[in-house]
């Protein structure tokens, strides 16, 4: 708290951290499309917005770990000068906690703390770091229980948390004046996470600044004196958090219209849906030819449901000639794309064991599928057996859509298909799916962009884990999306 | 014409099985050149029957090393024993039970492999621990049974295995027609499209409709069952089952996998290379036998020739 003090007694008009019109692109992304900003001691921000709103971006820009393509960023240092760059970062007191977390789980809790903070080194660092961090633990986290001398990999999530929260508010030999909380909260229980906002306000009150980052509304009422509203790479709206209603917030983080032809195909959706054809334990339902949509923020249990319901429709040791699901990877990498192989032979896989003569794989035929569908969805390049890894990354996407749809599967699962796709390539998709809809297939669309939301016949809203909302028709908007997906009532204490 | 020949020529030595053969080739004419070319026939006949025991065992492992890291038989050599150990005491040298043990010898195989995936699904052991675990099991039981005795091979079974048509032993051609059953396996047919699939990227494979656990669980048993079919060949031809037999079959599998050309990241392996292979790893061995190095030294150049080939491996892919 010391640090705090004397952070809080510089003159109030030298802000931390002054960002002024900060752009940052990657390739053709605009994750940061000119942010000015200001962080003063004793201010705590709260910094909300939809998923790719570039809060992220903005967070690694403001603690140094990403230098902008444009635009400034500077620091005020503790001796009273100003400097830009990672180091000057770290010399003026800026400090991360990241969603994601970010601990080595080999090290113990009091290892951890070395990773930041470089001057524990020599004999005895072991006793300073111990220190450190079950003092900034006790702080913060009064009656935590957690042994300073236990292996990361051993703590449960929350505890793990815990320990990255208190890494990031502990003493070090640079003062600690401002620090970054990404989604703190969002793997601490109720009790846990009210000490921990008791404690933001302390430490803010007494000087120190911090960003909080949350998609729980309720929460960042709670502790903010000031929030930033960002979208599309920019502030929208900055103002202190008592001119804000929730209600006020969620429009302010904007909404998506649908187009007219959106609405043309719903108007026959109710002539063109069959009978129900799933239903899974998390209260997921699909008709025949209906188009379902998962919505919410990312990584509320959507992809996890997808992928449940995909296992538990196919097994690992029987195969079939008519798979009753078929797969759409997004993560390429991860699920989707074989390496080593031709273009040919990833588009063929799932179909394969109906293109079989004298139990050999027939070469012509995997050739005519492979052309019919090179045609169809017009996949860019001369010849089909170029290797995969030749094509864009668009065009990989497509192949991964005609593996899936070459099946005569009924039902397709799509888990964020149109990640890193271009806008053409996706307009062509959307088309794709609608047609194949309306011939009688049913998707399941996991999508962290509104506006592919808004194109189901109906939409499912995931919050931790569970159905928040379920959406039809109209109803289906970025205000209610973003209404379910966010925590709406205070947390129960 | 004659430019497309070139251009074929000019192409084989970008075949991953190229080198194998090349160096084979090599080997065999130092050898040749140190005995000053005499018993080259019967050097080659050695070399070929030899390499089929080689080729074989690599083959099954090939299939397991193509489904990616970490998978690999080590569960070979003791399959081999007691596959060569239990049949022939079975036929305990009656010309008529030939066949029957045989069938014996793959039972035995069968089983294992079934066993090893066993281990690996149900207990969720790592197959490297999992087949290295099972070997000592199937040694043990090739202990238990043998009890020392060596019984010899049926008369007819042992003639057969030391014979050969126009020059080339019985066993090679055996061998010869694995490999090509085996390349059309891989090459051409579902479950080979599968394998490679599986190699590459098991999530990716399971996702697109493929039946993994189908799919690991044929080639261990494959693999298992090449396995007992080279020590029921093997134990005939050197005139009855030894509980070392299949020893140094350990490193030599996985090995001719690796000089073969086959990645040993999984999903692209090659057939031919297992044979060039094969018949590099004995050429190797009997030339410096012909030198007069003992087995230590064999043992260290054998190692140091797979650990180039996988480094000169891993070079050509950073290049591409």
């Amino acid at each position: 708290m010391q640090q705090a003090t004397e952070a809080g007694s510089s003159p109030p008009a030298r802000p931390l951290v002054a960002l002024s019109d900060a752009r940052m692109a990657f390739g053709a992304v605009r994750a940061l499309d000119g942010v000015s900003l200001t962080i003063q001691p004793g201010e705590c921000v709260g910094l909300i917005g939809h998923n790719g709103a570039g809060k992220s971006t903005a967070v690694n820009v403001i603690n140094g770990g990403l230098t902008p393509t444009g635009g400034s960023v500077e620091y005020s240092l503790p001796d009273g000068g100003t400097g830009t760059g990672a180091a000057a970062a770290r010399a003026a007191g800026i400090r991360s906690v990241f969603q994601e977390l970010s601990l080595c789980p080999n090290l113990t809790v009091e290892e951890t703390i070395r990773v930041p903070h470089h001057d524990l080194s020599g004999f005895g660092w072991r006793k300073t770091a111990r220190k450190r961090i079950s003092e900034a633990l006790d702080r913060i986290f009064p009656g935590h229980g957690i042994e300073t001398g236990a292996t990361v990999g051993d703590l449960s999530l929350a505890e793990r948390q815990m320990v990255e929260i208190a890494a990031g508010f502990a003493e070090g030999k640079m003062a600690v004046r401002l620090v970054i909380l990404d989604e703190p909260t969002s793997s601490l229980d109720a009790a846990v996470a009210r000490q921990l906002l008791a404690y933001v306000r302390t430490f803010c009150s007494a000087g120190g600044a911090v960003i909080f980052i949350s998609h729980m509304l309720g929460e960042v009422f709670e502790v903010a004196s000031r929030i930033d509203v960002m979208k599309d790479g920019k502030i929208i709206a900055s103002r202190p958090a008592s001119e804000f209603t929730q209600q006020s917030l969620i429009d302010a983080m904007g909404h998506v219209a649908s187009t007219q032809a959106e609405a043309a195909t719903r108007a026959d959706a109710e002539n063109r849906l069959g009978e129900e054809v799933l239903t899974t334990p998390e209260g997921l339902s699909a008709r025949r030819g209906e188009i379902v949509g998962l919505a919410g923020l990312a990584g509320h249990g959507q992809a996890e449901a997808l992928a449940r319901f995909f296992m538990s429709r196919s097994a690992g040791m029987r195969h079939t000639k008519a798979p009753e699901v078929t797969f759409v990877a997004g993560d390429r990498g991860r699920d989707g794309v074989l390496p080593l192989w031709s273009i040919l032979q990833n588009l063929t896989l799932t179909t394969l064991p109906s293109l079989l003569r004298n139990g050999l794989v027939d070469r012509s035929a995997e050739d005519g599928l492979g052309k019919d569908w090179k045609q169809k969805i017009g996949i860019r390049t001369d010849n089909m057996s170029n290797p995969i890894l030749s094509l864009s990354g668009g065009n990989q996407q497509k192949v991964l859509f005609a593996r899936s749809l070459a099946s005569t599967a009924p039902i397709v699962v799509m888990d964020d298909p149109m990640r890193g796709v271009d806008v053409g390539t996706k307009q062509e998709a959307y088309d794709m799916i609608r047609r194949e809809a309306e011939a009688g297939r049913t998707f399941l669309w996991y999508s962290t962009e509104t506006d592919e939301i808004v194109q189901c016949d109906r939409a499912f809203v995931f919050r931790n884990g569970q159905i928040s909302a379920e959406l039809v028709g109209d109803d289906i908007s970025e205000e209610n999306i973003l209404a379910a997906s966010f925590e709406m009532h205070e947390e129960a204490s | 014409m004659a430019e497309q020949k070139t251009s074929m020529l000019l192409h084989l030595h970008r075949r991953p099985w190229f080198w194998a053969f090349a160096a084979s080739a090599l080997a065999f004419a130092a050898t040749y050149a140190l005995t000053a070319g005499s018993g080259s026939g019967e050097l080659l006949a050695a070399t070929l029957t030899f390499a089929t025991f080689s080729a074989i065992v690599g083959i099954g492992q090939m299939f397991v090393i193509t489904m990616g890291p970490g998978n690999v038989d080590l569960s070979i050599p003791a399959t081999m024993t007691l596959a060569g150990t239990l049949s022939l005491k079975f036929m305990d040298g009656a010309t008529t039970l030939i066949l029957p043990g045989l069938g014996l010898a793959l039972l035995v195989g069968l089983a294992a492999g079934l066993f090893n995936y066993a281990l690996i699904r149900l207990l969720r052991i790592p197959p490297i621990i999992a087949t290295l675990s099972a070997s000592f099991l199937y040694q043990s039981l090739a202990i238990w049974w043998n009890r020392g005795l060596r019984i010899k091979p049926p008369e007819a079974l042992s003639d057969f295995t030391t014979g050969s048509v126009l020059g080339l032993p019985n066993l090679t051609i055996i061998g010869i027609l694995i490999a090509v059953a085996s390349w059309v396996l891989l090459e051409r047919s579902l479950f080979g499209r599968w394998i490679s699939a599986v190699g590459q990227n098991t999530r990716a494979a399971r996702l697109s409709g493929v039946p993994v656990e189908t799919v690991k669980a044929l080639t261990f048993t494959g693999s298992a069952v090449l396995a007992s079919l080279t020590g029921y060949l093997l134990a005939s031809f050197s005139g009855g089952a030894a509980l070392n037999m299949g020893t140094e079959y350990l490193l030599i599998s996985i090995a001719v996998v690796v000089i073969g050309g086959s990645s040993i990241a999984g999903g692209n392996s090659n057939v031919p290379g297992i044979w060039g292979g094969a018949l590099l790893m004995f050429l190797v061995v009997s030339m410096l036998n012909s030198y007069g190095l003992g087995a230590g030294v064999r043992l260290i150049l054998t190692g140091t020739i797979i650990i180039a080939i996988v480094a000169a491996a891993s070079g050509r892919k950073d290049c591409a």
